[in-house]
């Protein structure tokens, strides 16, 4: 059960994930979207959605950076002082998110506000998992101390176990239940990623940054047209 | 130099009757399907008003268009990475009740009515919830000033004007409005394309036309906020923006488009620019006052022989040259300078002009006998709307500028009247020729385009051969999907 669990269910939340994103992104890019509802509500969002969003980027980042350079974590944690602070500001960091949370779902409710019109029932799923998930999250963080400690030597070593294709799940399987529990919906929700609005967090534009605030697209670059240059466009060159 | 070219549109306002045929047109052809019914591609106006949706024009609120800062061209809504953190509420963003939420009504009560005493109604349901509502907007709730100063004593381009003249403006006896049909301003330095953090909306290099890529666009609704004439809207129901499309499919087919098709008035004129891609950044970086000279300098003079060079060296093909040539748009806008671009402060470099209205003769009522005033072309002074508001909308506040526009209009009206009626006093209208700085070859010509123009003078385009081009790189026998154009699945919502 637990190999069920611990190795079978993250490969394939994360094999489904990848695939089916991958075509989804290929084949039905117009789904695409971060699915805004501000135009028809923007009071509530406000409170919702600032909460929500920097607080979740945060606290998901927490969770990523340990996991890809557990060294420096560890450094950072070795003194009680900084490992207090850490963890007081991921705890009000976590408080934060559920706040926007729960507005968020108060918005979406039916006969609260127009954003109930566009509310499919895949958000419906997601609110209330992610909901289980933040909650938990919570639980976690007050009855299971300091978790970023135990979290270095349990599931860091479990996902790169994953990651070389050489599963040992003895760390994770000695964790409490209420744990193991917010870890299997964290790859529930990982699957549900291109099934959902989720995917919009692939779609971030960080190009954005850097491109040239014009866009100009030709059906022929007349520039390189004057080149004598062999015009490929679409799958079949000319010939 | 970097010859571009573009199709472009000029709006003789003082034609426009205000009968909304084209926004009906715009509508039934593009935008009526669900997530779209609020989206108005071709809106019309009252001026003075506050527009659609409402007071667009205040960028102290919208922050749409661009600014100059240290010698800088900046987009007024943010910096690109106060952008990105912005993704998840966009502050700058109207809300459904800036427009209207849009709404049907419950037809079957009245047909399925019990016989009673007094007619049956039909409540009105909202087209977003299906809920029953008030109604408390709707398009043009402030057409024709809709019987109450209220609306019209809000618009922004009033703010320049003396109390006085605002008193004025609105007593019974002088009340004076009239209409701007608006559609997107197909920019030549959009700030919608800036605005947009997924590289979705873009240019046509070859006709100028800013369109938003459907499968790109991730509904981050930066562009609405960009936009200073509020011209791209955000479909509630796919989640993706969306814009007026200068109706590239009918102009590929030599259609004008529908918006100019139905226009009742004729006040709409279609043709082809070239303008100087190099120079839109130094252009639209221009003091206020230089903003209109700087785009008109821009604009090219297809007869130069220079210009002809080197727009054939960067691929812009004879037929689209020649017709550039023959275009009503360079007519209006360079060689009489008489279209002007609407709120050119916003440094979009609108693309689309305008001809202000001259607005109709004065009458006054005198013991109940209606008569016309004999002073037919009023002094600039006296103008039934202050010159100030016009340099608002269209000079961003240069008034000589449009005053030099009247003067020529006024000419044009005087020398004919002189020429057709003969009741003009001796001199005045060769008065009127110099003050307009212009000729009587040159009224004539005016005087053709404005009145008598047919539809092929009015709709001038090259004949476009996208289907041509599409053969010239594609074999013709490609499988179905990955040539051609549309969905592959229908556009439907996400999960
Ligand atoms: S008017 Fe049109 S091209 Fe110009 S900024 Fe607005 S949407 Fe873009
Ligand atoms: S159809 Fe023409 S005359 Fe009528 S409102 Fe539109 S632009 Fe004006």
């Amino acid at each position: 059960m637990d190999t069920i669990l611990f190795v079978a269910f993250p490969y394939i939340a994360v094999i489904l994930a990848v695939g089916f994103g991958i075509y989804r992104n290929v084949r039905n890019r117009f789904t695409f979207s971060s699915l805004s509802s501000q135009l028809l509500e923007n009071r509530q969002l406000f409170w919702g959605s600032v909460p929500w969003h920097y607080g979740i980027t945060l606290l998901l980042l927490a969770h990523l950076i340990p996991w890809i350079i557990p060294g420096a974590a560890r450094y950072v944690l070795s003194d009680p002082v900084r490992l207090v602070i850490l963890e007081l500001i991921g705890l009000a960091l976590s408080l934060f998110t559920a706040f926007g949370l729960i507005v968020l779902i108060i918005r979406r409710l039916p006969g609260n506000s127009r954003a109930h019109a566009v509310t499919s029932w895949m958000d419906g799923v997601l609110l209330f998992l992610l909901a289980v998930q933040t909650f938990s999250g919570i639980g976690v963080a007050l009855f299971d101390r300091w978790g970023s400690l135990w979290f270095l030597s349990s599931i860091v070593p479990w996902l790169w176990s994953l990651v070389r294709l050489q599963p040992d799940i003895t760390p994770v399987i000695a964790l409490p239940a209420f744990i193991q529990f917010h870890v299997l919906i964290g790859f529930l929700l990982i699957l549900l990623f291109p099934f959902s609005r989720l995917i919009h967090i692939f779609t971030i534009p960080l190009g954005y940054l850097r491109r040239p605030y014009q866009v100009v697209i030709w059906y022929r670059d007349p520039r390189r047209r004057n080149e004598g240059q062999v015009i490929t466009y679409g799958k079949q060159p000319l010939e | 130099m970097n010859v571009r070219c573009q199709v472009s549109m000029v709006f003789h306002l003082d034609k426009c009757i205000g009968c909304h045929t084209c926004s009906l047109a715009c509508k039934n052809l593009w935008t009526s399907r669900q997530g779209t019914e609020y989206m108005w591609w071709n809106n019309v106006e009252t001026k003075p008003g506050t527009g659609y949706p409402t007071l667009y024009e205040d960028q102290e609120e919208y922050h749409g268009g661009w600014e100059v800062k240290d010698g800088e061209l900046k987009l007024k809504l943010n910096t690109r990475s106060k952008e990105l953190l912005n993704l998840g509420f966009n502050t700058r963003l109207p809300s459904l009740d800036d427009y209207y939420e849009p709404w049907t009504y419950k037809y079957d009560e009245l047909t399925n009515s019990p016989l009673q005493q007094i007619q049956p109604i039909a409540t009105p349901v909202s087209l977003v919830t299906g809920k029953e509502m008030e109604i408390e907007a709707g398009p043009n709730w402030d057409d024709c000033l809709s019987g109450s100063p209220i609306y019209a004593a809000n618009d922004p381009n009033l703010r320049s004007i003396a109390d006085e003249e605002r008193r004025q403006l609105f007593e019974m006896e002088r009340v004076v409005y009239f209409y701007l049909p608006r559609i997107c301003n197909h920019c030549m330095n959009p700030s919608c394309v800036a605005a947009c953090p997924a590289g979705a909306i873009y240019k046509r290099g070859e006709d100028g036309i800013v369109l938003v890529s459907q499968e790109k666009c991730m509904g981050w609704r930066m562009c609405v906020s960009g936009c200073p004439y509020k011209k791209v809207y955000f479909n509630w129901s796919t989640g993706k923006a969306e814009k007026c499309i200068l109706c590239y499919p009918r102009l590929e087919t030599q259609q004008a488009p529908a918006c100019m098709h139905s226009c009742v008035g004729r006040i709409r004129y279609l043709g082809m620019l070239l303008y100087d891609a190099d120079r839109i950044e130094q252009a639209a970086k221009s003091p206020d006052h230089e903003l209109v000279q700087a785009q008109r300098d821009i604009i090219l003079d297809p007869f130069d022989p220079q210009v002809i060079r080197e727009a054939r060296e960067n691929g812009v093909e004879d037929k689209v040259i020649e017709s550039a040539q023959k275009s009503p748009v360079y007519a209006y806008v360079k060689r009489w300078k008489l279209a002007l671009p609407l709120h050119p402060e916003f440094r979009t470099l609108p693309m689309l002009f305008y001809v202000p209205p001259l607005l109709p003769v004065t009458g006054s009522m005198n013991d109940g006998i209606y008569e016309s005033s004999r002073d037919f072309f009023s002094s600039l002074e006296n103008a039934r709307l202050p010159i100030r508001y016009m340099a608002s909308l269209f000079t961003a506040g240069d008034e000589e500028m449009i005053k030099a526009v009247y003067r020529k209009m006024m000419a044009v009206r005087v020398y004919k009247r002189a020429q057709t009626v003969g009741d003009i006093p001796e001199g005045e209208a060769a008065e009127a020729l110099e003050r307009g700085g212009t000729t009587p070859e040159e009224i004539d010509d005016i005087y053709r385009l404005t009145s008598l123009a047919g539809f092929d003078e009015r709709f001038v385009i090259p004949p476009f051969s996208r289907e041509a081009a599409v053969e010239l790189v594609h074999l013709t026998h490609t499988p179905a999907e990955s040539s051609g154009m549309g969905f592959i699945h229908a556009p439907e919502r996400g999960l």
